[in-house]
């Protein structure tokens, strides 16, 4: 049974209000395993030595959900979890992370969620990550996810990973070698305030001909919060690699970015995008003029910017 | 009714605005055109809170409104059609006429004032307002937000730049309706002729002055050749 805190942090990371009866899932509650399932296409199984789970889905698998959200709701728990997603050949699948923390105690709390992703030929996957920090205690929340992806040929990866509120400080990894053919795209959303700190750390190995990154990250640096993009898209064939980092920052927030592009191929086009600064003031004009405060314009232009 | 009560702004040791008076009556039709640089858009701004003049005052329905923000003066009815309109990003055209309705709006109420301006509703609705709409595009969304807004002041600061695309008599069919329908007063800064020709009201502003004001007919004859001497004034962003 999952208590309120849980199955409110569940339904916020993942967007399941219940345990599931069906499909493929794995919850993760203060480093245990809470609930796990396999379906016919889709097996997922503890590893041995290691705390994490592979999950295997066959060749073939079409519109399938897999959810394995990892929830924390004590304090001092530090939790390092180990999870490859073995996604076979010609499958389309949609992957549901992400990591909820409710800390009310005066211990760090933290989650590493460490997962790799070996996609198969023509293989498709939406990822979806969402992480949340809550809790009144002066306890740290630390979400630290690494992504590690080996896109087969021909292979397709979305990501979407978000981080709107209340994680104190999270370091955020992802790295994919891509094979000819293949595409990811990862769409990162983020909001830091108070005095949290984020970073980002991008690295792309585009391998193989035709295959192509876009990465896009759009966030939002409030108070004395502080955060650090980092990307780094290596071309060595015939390929397409853009990168993309447009923050906003308000009151004392600081952004940095610091993008890298390798063309070590005559074929490589690789584009780097980096914009930070503050509100626009024509902006808030504009939606001033249509009746909202100052304050209403601001919330409004931020929604938008990180919907 | 509308009131600027000698009206002054200076900026950069230049006088932009100089003891501006004018009167907008109620459900008046008004143009406002002159030569580049002679303050039109300043005044507009001025109205629309956006611009603080050094002096005078600005009355709406006989109240003090010169030390409002542009939030209250919006809420008290005036709408402000921008010159340039401005992008965001994430923001979708249906988000921006929602807000500029002041109410939830349908989708399909929302695509009324879209087609209204020549847009196809349902290849815009749902954008965002974001650089990849053109400036054609984007003015034409602009002059929708306001068209929503059914306030009983509108000033539109020079709605034809950029609307090449778009005919001048739709453009004009759009201000008549808008005229009709809401029965507020609405304040044009044009250059055209054309626009000029269906005002209640011009109102020829130059070198931070009113110059002359009257009917079409009475302005008109002796407009082009002011100042500038050609027969349209091009472009302008003062």
């Amino acid at each position: 049974m999952l208590d309120d805190v849980i199955k409110n942090l569940l339904a916020e990371v993942s967007d399941l209000p219940e345990i599931p009866t069906n499909g493929a899932f794995n919850i993760r509650s203060n480093g245990a395993s809470a609930g796990r399932h396999s379906t016919e296409n889709i097996q997922i199984e503890p590893k041995v030595g290691r705390s994490g789970i592979d999950i295997f889905i066959q060749p073939g698998t079409k519109d399938e959900n897999v959810h394995i959200p990892a929830l924390i709701t004590e304090s001092g728990i530090h939790d390092v979890v180990y999870n490859d997603f073995h996604v076979g050949e010609g499958a389309d699948v949609t992957i549901v992370a992400g990591c909820g923390i409710h800390n009310c105690g005066e211990s760090e709390s933290l989650h590493q969620g460490i997962h790799r992703f070996f996609l198969g030929k023509n293989a498709k996957v939406k990822y979806i990550e969402k992480h949340i920090g809550e809790g009144d205690g002066n306890g740290k929340r630390i979400i630290n996810p690494e992504t590690y992806i080996e896109g087969g040929e021909n292979s397709y990866l979305e990501m979407d990973t978000v981080q709107l509120k209340g994680v104190d400080s999270t370091k955020r990894i992802s790295s994919a070698k891509l094979a000819a053919g293949a595409t990811i795209v990862i769409r990162e959303k983020i909001m830091t305030h108070g005095e949290q700190y984020a970073e980002t750390s991008f690295d792309v190995v585009l391998e193989g001909a035709g295959s192509s990154a876009k990465l896009i990250s759009r966030s939002v640096a409030k108070d004395r919060s502080r955060q650090l993009f980092r990307s780094k898209i290596v071309g060595n064939t015939d390929c397409y690699g853009h990168s993309e980092c447009d923050a906003i920052i308000m009151d004392d927030g600081i952004v940095a970015a610091e993008p890298e592009i390798v063309a070590n191929d005559v074929d490589a086009t690789l584009i780097h995008e980096a914009a930070i600064g503050k509100i626009a003031g024509d902006q808030l004009m504009k939606l001033m003029t249509l009746g909202l405060t100052e304050a209403e314009a601001e919330a409004q232009i931020i929604n938008g910017f990180l919907k | 009714m509308l009131e600027l009560k000698d009206i002054c702004y200076a900026a950069d040791g230049k006088q932009i605005l100089d003891h501006i008076n004018l009167v907008v009556d109620d459900a008046k039709f008004i143009v406002i055109t002159g030569p580049n640089g002679g303050g039109k858009s300043t005044l507009a701004k001025v109205i629309a809170g956006i611009i603080t003049p050094d002096s005078g005052q600005i009355l709406l329905d006989g109240k003090d409104i010169t030390g409002w923000s542009i939030t209250d003066r919006a809420n008290a009815g005036i709408s402000f059609a921008f010159q340039q309109p401005v992008r965001f990003k994430g923001v979708t055209v249906k988000d921006l006429i929602t807000l500029a309705s002041g109410k939830d709006l349908s989708t399909a109420a929302a695509c009324d004032y879209l087609s209204e301006v020549g847009l196809c509703a349902k290849d815009y609705i749902n954008r965002e307002v974001n650089a990849s709409l053109s400036g054609g595009e984007l003015k034409r969304i602009e002059i929708a937000t306001v068209m929503a807004r059914k306030t009983k002041v509108t000033i539109f600061d020079e709605p034809e730049a950029g609307i090449d695309l778009w005919s001048f008599k739709n453009l004009i069919d759009v201000f008549e309706k808008m005229h009709e329908e809401i029965q507020g007063s609405i304040l044009i800064i044009s250059h055209q002729e054309r626009i000029l020709n269906i005002a209640d009201q011009v109102v020829v502003i130059s070198n931070g002055s009113v110059s002359k004001i009257g009917t079409k007919d009475e302005v008109l004859p002796g407009l082009f050749g002011v100042d500038t001497g050609c027969r349209y004034f091009q472009g302008g962003n003062a």
